[in-house]
């Protein structure tokens, strides 16, 4: 994996994403080292994020690195009309590793192709956004003790969610069954279907929230938007459908997980926090150890 | 000549090519893709023609022109059946159906205003995942373009 970018879940193999998951658990076990101590990470952020940028340069401060870059782009050379092109060519100039996040769909690619260093993409627009993959990946593994033949369960907005589209295709190398709850509107998309019928994976749709939760393992809650939908009724309609209650998790197996890649609005309400099943926060927490272990990865260091 | 047996709907042309086996409703996308409005020598084309094979058809015959094989790939997403015959003297020197090659490296633009090729200067990539119907993905933001959605650059 030395030197090797990665911009979508798929440019990296099964066993790939596994020795990833492998080193993080390592990281958890030791976060703080100083094995980057002679390293510079650019974190290119074109537009803002929280979690995404802060886990990544906690991850490069634990382990002794020192971290560059921008957080919004506003008083950036962008600003001043500067392509991407010369903004990436330049910035590899002073950092061993970049990370980006950018708006513009495709952007990570380009950069993985032009730039000198490699390129971690930490989301291109609706497109890519693979170290939350990996980190749900991690926290289904940590959770379950396994990968293999699980039940997920995927609430809400199927059909934008890029982080859903990701962890459908990432876990399809797993014997996974999923069970697919969305309004009409907001279905998977074919295009990401494609990858579980290849596979002949089992799926199943739901346009409500439902006795399902008791065969699954894995419920992972995203947030449904009202700027998705066509007709404001219909969003009026089903708001307080896709909300989920710590009463509909009371019947669920003792290893049933609740993730959600976060921020969360009001889709889980605040009462499921205090359930021993609501996963969230750790899940947050696991994207440092992914993050360190993917760059002690690319950089050669394990 | 066995083939110009027959009376032609459009006069032969005695150098240049001929595109021949166009589905009616792209003959004018063919002309535009060839940039053949902007073209100094004979044109003669016609569409709606009786066909064997596709119902109805369109052709184009170009005056004292031959392709570059570049230009031919632009023909496949309109016209993939499309066949190119060369013409010397009124004769027929060489005839080939155009491919859809797998990748289509610059060209078509893509669909998505938020894809990079749309905003940095870079040439546009595609994989050509369904040729029949043709469908064309991304290399970068690796969204599918149709016939539906194209535009050429």
């Amino acid at each position: 994996m030395k030197n090797k970018s990665l911009v979508s879940i798929n440019d990296y193999s099964k066993e790939e994403q596994l020795r990833i998951l492998e080193v993080a658990q390592e990281f958890e076990k030791k976060p703080v080292q100083t094995i980057l101590q002679d390293y510079v990470v650019a974190s290119l952020f074109f537009e803002p994020s929280t979690r995404t940028r802060l886990s990544f340069e906690s991850a490069v401060n634990r382990l002794g690195g020192k971290v560059i870059g921008f957080s919004e782009a506003t008083n950036t050379s962008v600003k001043k009309g500067e392509s991407l092109r010369d903004t990436i060519l330049t910035i590899a100039n002073y950092s061993d590793l970049i990370v980006m996040r950018n708006p513009v769909e495709g952007s990570a690619r380009f950069a993985s192709e032009i730039s000198p260093v490699p390129i971690i993409n930490a989301g291109d627009g609706a497109n890519q956004h693979p170290t939350q993959t990996l980190l749900d990946l991690y926290s289904i593994q940590k959770t379950q003790g396994t990968l293999d033949n699980l039940h997920v369960a995927l609430v809400g907005d199927l059909k934008y969610g890029r982080t859903v589209h990701s962890l459908v295709i990432a876990m399809c190398n797993f014997n996974t069954t999923f069970h697919l709850i969305s309004p009409l509107e907001l279905k998977l998309p074919s295009s990401v279907k494609m990858h579980i019928k290849e596979k002949n994976l089992s799926y199943f749709q739901y346009t409500e929230m439902n006795e399902v939760f008791s065969h699954a393992d894995i419920l992972y809650m995203t947030r449904i938007q009202r700027e998705r939908f066509s007709d404001p009724l219909e969003f009026e309609r089903i708001k307080n459908s896709y909300i989920l209650h710590k009463d509909m998790i009371a019947n669920t197996k003792d290893s049933f997980k609740v993730l959600h890649p976060l921020p969360r609005v009001n889709e889980i309400d605040i009462q499921v926090d205090s359930s021993e099943k609501a996963y969230y926060f750790e899940q947050a927490l696991n994207g440092v150890y992914v993050r360190q272990a993917l760059m002690a990865l690319i950089l050669g260091l394990r | 000549m066995g083939q110009i047996r027959k009376e032609l709907k459009v006069s032969a042309i005695e150098n240049g090519t001929v595109i021949d086996h166009i589905p009616a409703s792209a003959v004018f996308q063919v002309i535009r893709i060839l940039k053949l409005e902007a073209f100094g020598n004979m044109v003669l084309f016609a569409t709606n023609l009786e066909s064997k094979i596709f119902g109805t058809k369109g052709i184009i015959k170009v005056s004292n022109k031959n392709f570059e094989a570049e230009e031919l790939n632009k023909i496949s997403l309109v016209a993939p059946h499309a066949s190119i015959i060369d013409i010397r003297d009124f004769e027929v020197i060489s005839k080939k159906i155009v491919e859809t090659p797998d990748q289509i490296i610059g060209i078509v633009k893509c669909f998505n205003p938020n894809c990079v090729t749309n905003v940095e200067q870079l040439a546009t990539k595609f994989s050509v995942v369904d040729k029949e119907d043709i469908r064309l993905k991304c290399h970068y933001c690796e969204k599918i373009t149709t016939r539906k959605t194209m535009e050429f650059r």
